[in-house]
């Protein structure tokens, strides 16, 4: 439904966008990943038409954006909750869309309902609202012209955790209902249970994509395997697992051992070390995640 | 939905209409009054108007100086003469202040429809601010006639009126245009007075200094162009002098500046 083409974006000598091509299917979430400005807002903005590509295209539904009449009402867009006008209320917000949608203002009641905003919040100035509530506002104002595609930016910064679980519960509904959903994040956690697909992206460039378990598959292939071990004598553990070539690095109280953990506990029973605790890597995707994206993060993984 | 029927991977767009301009027109109109920022601009002109006004005939009713209809419009040069430009500027500069234009240029991604709705708003703004000015001038009139020993001057024709109603126009279309071209509130409205205010000043100075100057500024200063229109009698040659500083000062900024907003990346 949305189709990236080899879509690149540069700013003078900055690339932030570099010829990614990726594409969403209806009645899926997609998960866009990436560390802070690895490029996945430029490539939403893109999307809706709002910055144009140095090179490259994207469709919706086989339209250029810009093609598609009354566009509100075939895709919602969600890029930033906070660029609404201080001064104005959030139900005069909704109905401002309403209005520019050609929809009667019983859509706005409907919206405020199910993104659970009341009256009385529906009465007050955005600048008064918490960024949770700037957020539910935003998705009802996505959602507003009953639209067959939702982008999203970062939809979930700034929800308390039951606002969270709502609106996986939200997405998840819609996109079995047919919809296609994109929404980005750089908060893993967050992904991981509604995506169906993920997409990751970091400095510009898509650096994996698939589904958890594909993605998963293929860090392990990639030698990213690891676990962490706490043994009563960390020193001689070390030593019988540096002794068969592992590499092995202190990890908090215990070791971070590059082998699988069934090699781990041979060691240690031929080593004769009693193992207080042994873990497979299964930091899982956040690691893979943490690893992919290295080289644009601002902080050294260690 | 059953797993036999996919979801097709084409949106269907045949049964959308394009957004009329009309509603885009509505929208923008809206816009203007649904904060309390928008609706006190708007409440202001009319209210500092009405002040310059009662002010002036005060002073003339008590100091028995004769004043006509046509003082009355000539004193909104310190009303609507520099607010509507005012207007004109933050219909537009309100855009990127609050960051809005992402959320009208998503909805509307033909920008030009969406400039184009905002321009006929505050043309509409320039007529109805006239159309107050002329009761509230025909209010302060009566009122001077009733009070003074002096009778009124009634003097005005559709001619000045229509010359007065072009005069605010103008003002507004000017502010619209450095907006556009500068997209940022304050900017746009200090290079505004700067033009209005200081501008004029510097020309006459150039002009008194300097031999060959003094013949181009008539055709350079849209400022000064547009006293004869004030004055309500405008030759044939002022006509073309209002022309050629009008495309210096109002057609090319609105046009490099509309050009601006329509390519521009929206943040």
């Amino acid at each position: 439904m949305i189709e990236v083409q080899g879509l690149t974006r540069t700013y003078g000598t900055f690339t932030a966008v570099d010829d990614i091509s990726f594409s969403c299917v209806p009645g899926t979430v997609t998960g866009f990943l990436g560390p802070n400005g690895a490029g996945k807002t430029t490539t939403m903005r893109i999307m809706v038409g709002l910055t144009p590509p140095t090179s490259g295209r994207v469709t919706i539904g086989g339209h250029l954006y810009k093609d598609i009449p009354n566009p509100g009402r075939h895709v919602g867009v969600l890029l930033d909750a906070s660029a609404q006008h201080a001064g104005r209320t959030g139900r005069e917000i909704l109905e401002l869309g309403a209005a520019t949608m050609g929809l009667p203002d019983s859509r706005v009641d409907e919206m405020l309902e199910l993104v659970s905003l009341t009256p009385t919040e529906a009465k007050r100035r955005l600048r008064n609202y918490s960024l949770g509530m700037k957020q539910r506002l935003g998705i009802a104002h996505a959602l507003l012209g009953d639209p067959s595609v939702l982008i999203l930016d970062e939809p979930a910064n700034g929800l308390d955790p039951a606002g969270i679980r709502w609106m996986r519960g939200l997405l998840k509904g819609y996109a079995e209902r047919g919809g296609t959903v994109l929404l980005s994040s750089h908060l893993l956690h967050e992904v991981e249970q509604i995506a169906d697909e993920m997409i990751l992206i970091g400095n510009g460039k898509i650096v994996a994509q698939g589904d958890k378990k594909s993605l998963l598959a293929g860090a392990a292939k990639g030698g990213g395997v690891h676990c962490f071990v706490t043994a009563l004598d960390n020193a001689a553990l070390a030593a019988a697992l540096t002794a068969k070539g592992i590499t092995v690095a202190s990890a908090g109280e215990g070791l971070r051992v590059e082998a699988e953990p069934v090699e781990v506990g041979r060691t240690a029973l031929e080593a004769g070390v009693v193992l207080t605790d042994l873990r497979g890597g299964e930091g899982g995707l956040e690691d893979l995640f943490l690893e992919l994206t290295a080289e644009t993060q601002r902080e050294a993984v260690s | 939905m059953s797993a036999t029927t996919a979801a097709p991977m084409t949106l269907d767009i045949s049964g959308t209409a394009p957004t009329p301009f009309t509603r885009l027109l509505r929208t923008e109109l809206r816009k203007t009054y649904d904060t309390r920022s928008g609706l006190w601009l708007l409440i202001s002109i009319g209210i500092v108007t009405a002040l310059v006004m009662v002010i002036q005939v005060s002073v003339a009713i008590a100091q028995d100086i004769q004043v006509s209809y046509n003082d009355f419009l000539t004193s909104t040069t310190f009303s609507i003469g520099f607010l509507l430009p005012v207007l004109g500027i933050l219909l537009l500069t309100s855009e990127w202040s609050q960051r809005t234009a992402m959320v009208s240029f998503s909805l509307e991604p033909r920008r030009a429809h969406v400039i184009a709705a905002k321009l006929v708003v505050g043309v509409l703004f320039a007529v109805a601010a006239v159309v107050v000015t002329l009761l509230l001038a025909a209010l302060c009139t009566a009122a001077f006639n009733a009070i003074s020993d002096i009778p009124a001057d009634w003097d005005f024709g559709i001619k000045r009126t229509s010359f007065f109603l072009l005069l605010q126009v103008i003002g507004m279309l000017t502010g619209f245009a450095f907006a556009a071209l500068l997209l940022n509130s304050p900017a746009a409205i200090v290079v505004y007075f700067a033009y209005s205010f200081i501008l004029p000043t510097i020309f006459g100075i150039g002009a008194e200094l300097i031999g060959w100057f003094a013949d181009i500024h008539p055709w350079i200063d849209f400022n000064n162009a547009q006293v004869p229109l004030i004055d309500g009698s405008v030759t044939g040659e002022e006509w073309a002098q209002l022309l050629v500083s009008g495309v210096i000062w109002l057609v090319i900024p609105l046009s490099v500046g509309i050009w601006r907003v329509l390519r521009a990346e929206v943040k």
